[in-house]
């Protein structure tokens, strides 16, 4: 699986990334090959999130290059708007539209920005809400729904532009203990249907049982990957040994 | 509250269960007392107005006062105007006029210029420098001031169009220029209100920059800046007097020409209760959306 290979769904070649002095990203290569679910475990600050929100292009890159589906999306002259509508992001605060009712939040990416008729978006919204259980939330505004329930709908809004790849930041770390298995049960749903993911957690059980593969970061770099029970039962870096012990003592595993 | 009378229409009250011990208990009962607090209160309030009134009516020079400010006759006739003398209440029309048009065309123009200087980028340097310009001077120079130049200013240019407009026209301008400065800034920290996580979100499902404004930034941000916004049209309802210095015979002015001619002042009581019936209503409905506003988001605190 090098990150040569161009049937990769998502690649990154020597990618860095600076905010000021702080080097978040320090040259991470690797590839993501379609249907792969990876995840990223790493200490807050290790640049999980950075790293997603750059394949996004939602944050820019210092050097390197990101392709996806062999495209270089890093490229210069490349139109940002058509590659975010490949790519469906899921934040950890939901970012869901406040002013919008749970529909129009689904139906207002496919309308305005893949030109798709309001019917077909209307069609589309109504199966994955009939399909999320969030069928009854149709006509509710955000505010009035659950944490759970609002991550399950903005991750509906981003399915519903039929990405060929799911990005998840840590989109269970704002949830209540008691609402997170509901969130995890629509990610494990969308693996089983063959979804590209890529996502960053904090959850190690989720994380152990949904990953093909696992990243540690660790000051910007990959300390180690692997099969997550390889990861998870015999890491061999001391920086992911040390890592998870505290989350084993942190009573997180 | 000892008389007989008032005892009596408290007796409900009393009958009502147990008085409240603790303070929060009391605090949910005040409702069950209200009749009670209305009571109270409308008796202060009266017998507050009766000492006021007897006052006024003792105070030495009372009766001029009341002559040159509150003759019936002088009302009446500043109301309904003479053979001589405008209506007040017929040129407060031309006030109302001037407002309706004002704000229409502030809230666009405002909107226009809010929006230029949140365009990001480099090369829209200019016209960001340009729009904060704008609000610069617009709020820096006196409303009056700009009111001399436009309607004394332009007609002496002696251009075509522009020079021959009526001086309500010029006065309108010159409300606009001035008042769309002030409102350009209150648009713009609605804008900077919306979080960068929403446009982070519309940006993330490929909307360009300019749906992402139209469709998720703008929307909230008015919602929110509407009691600010609204503050500043009462203060526009007022200026309206002043397009008066072109000219133009609104309440304020007929008010001045009556008084002038009669050396009688009721025609500006007259003019000054039109406006504050003008400004009241949307005073108290900026009340209302604001504290609506507060329990919406004390209730988003909660969940």
């Amino acid at each position: 699986m090098s990150f040569k290979d161009r049937a990769a769904a998502v690649e990154l070649d020597d990618v860095h990334k600076s905010f000021g002095p702080i080097m978040v990203l320090n040259g991470i290569s690797l590839a993501v090959m379609p249907h792969e679910v990876v995840c990223f475990i790493g200490a807050s600050g290790s640049g999980k999130s950075t790293l997603l929100k750059c394949v996004n292009l939602i944050e820019g890159i210092d050097s390197g290059r990101i392709l996806v589906g062999g495209e270089e999306i890093t490229a210069r002259a490349v139109d940002v708007n058509r590659i975010r509508r490949r790519i469906g992001i899921v934040f950890q605060a939901f970012n869901l539209f406040p002013h919008m009712t749970v529909l129009r939040n689904i139906t207002l990416g496919p309308v305005e920005a893949l030109g798709q008729s309001r019917a077909e978006a209307l069609e589309v919204a109504g199966g994955l809400l009939e399909r999320f259980g969030l069928a009854d939330k149709t006509n509710e505004y955000p505010d009035r729904l659950s944490g759970g329930q609002q991550q399950r709908v903005a991750i509906v809004r981003s399915l519903a532009m039929k990405p060929d790849i799911m990005l998840l930041d840590e989109v269970t770390s704002a949830l209540d203990p008691e609402l997170v298995a509901e969130v995890l049960n629509v990610i494990h749903e969308l693996a089983a249907g063959g979804m590209t993911m890529l996502i960053a957690t904090h959850e190690m059980s989720f994380a152990r049982d949904i990953a093909d593969r696992v990243y540690f970061l660790d000051d910007g770099g990959i300390a180690e990957q692997g099969a997550p029970d390889q990861i998870f039962t015999a890491p061999r870096h001391p920086r992911t040994k040390q890592f998870l012990q505290r989350i084993i003592a942190a009573g997180r595993l | 509250m000892s008389t007989g009378e008032s005892g009596r229409d408290r007796d409900p009250g009393v009958l009502e269960p147990g008085t409240p011990a603790t303070p929060q208990a009391a605090g949910r009962g005040s409702r069950l007392f209200g009749g009670r607090a209305v009571l109270i209160s409308t008796t202060s309030t009266i017998v507050f107005l009766v000492v006021i009134a007897v006052i006024v009516a003792l105070a030495p020079g009372s009766s001029i006062v009341g002559e040159r400010f509150f003759s019936g006759f002088h009302l009446r006739q500043a109301i309904f105007g003479t053979p001589g003398t405008p209506s007040v209440v017929g040129a407060f029309f031309l006030n109302v006029r001037i407002f309706m048009i004002a704000e229409v065309l502030i809230l666009a123009l405002a909107l226009v210029v809010a929006v230029v200087r949140s365009i990001p980028g480099p090369a829209f340097f200019p016209l960001r420098a340009l729009a904060v310009a704008y609000t610069d001077l617009g709020r820096g120079v006196p409303l009056i001031l700009v009111l001399y130049m436009i309607g004394f200013g332009v007609p002496g240019l002696g251009l075509q169009f522009f020079s021959s407009r009526s001086d309500v026209t010029y006065g309108i301008v010159a409300l606009v220029l001035v008042y769309s400065a002030y409102v350009t800034e209150v648009y713009r920290a609605g804008i900077d209100s919306v979080h960068d996580s929403q446009v982070a979100a519309a940006r993330a499902l490929g909307l360009s920059r300019y749906k992402t404004m139209r469709f998720v930034v703008l929307p909230q941000a008015i919602r929110r800046v509407i009691p600010p916004l609204l503050n500043d049209f009462i203060g526009l309802q007022k200026d309206t007097a002043l397009v008066s210095v072109l000219g133009s015979v609104e309440a304020a002015r007929a008010a001045q020409i009556y008084g002038a001619s009669q050396f009688n002042y009721a025609s500006y009581v007259v003019a000054a209760v039109l406006f504050i019936a003008m400004t009241i209503p949307l005073a108290r409905f900026t009340d209302h959306l604001i504290e609506r506003d507060r329990r919406r988001r004390h209730v988003g605190a909660v969940t």
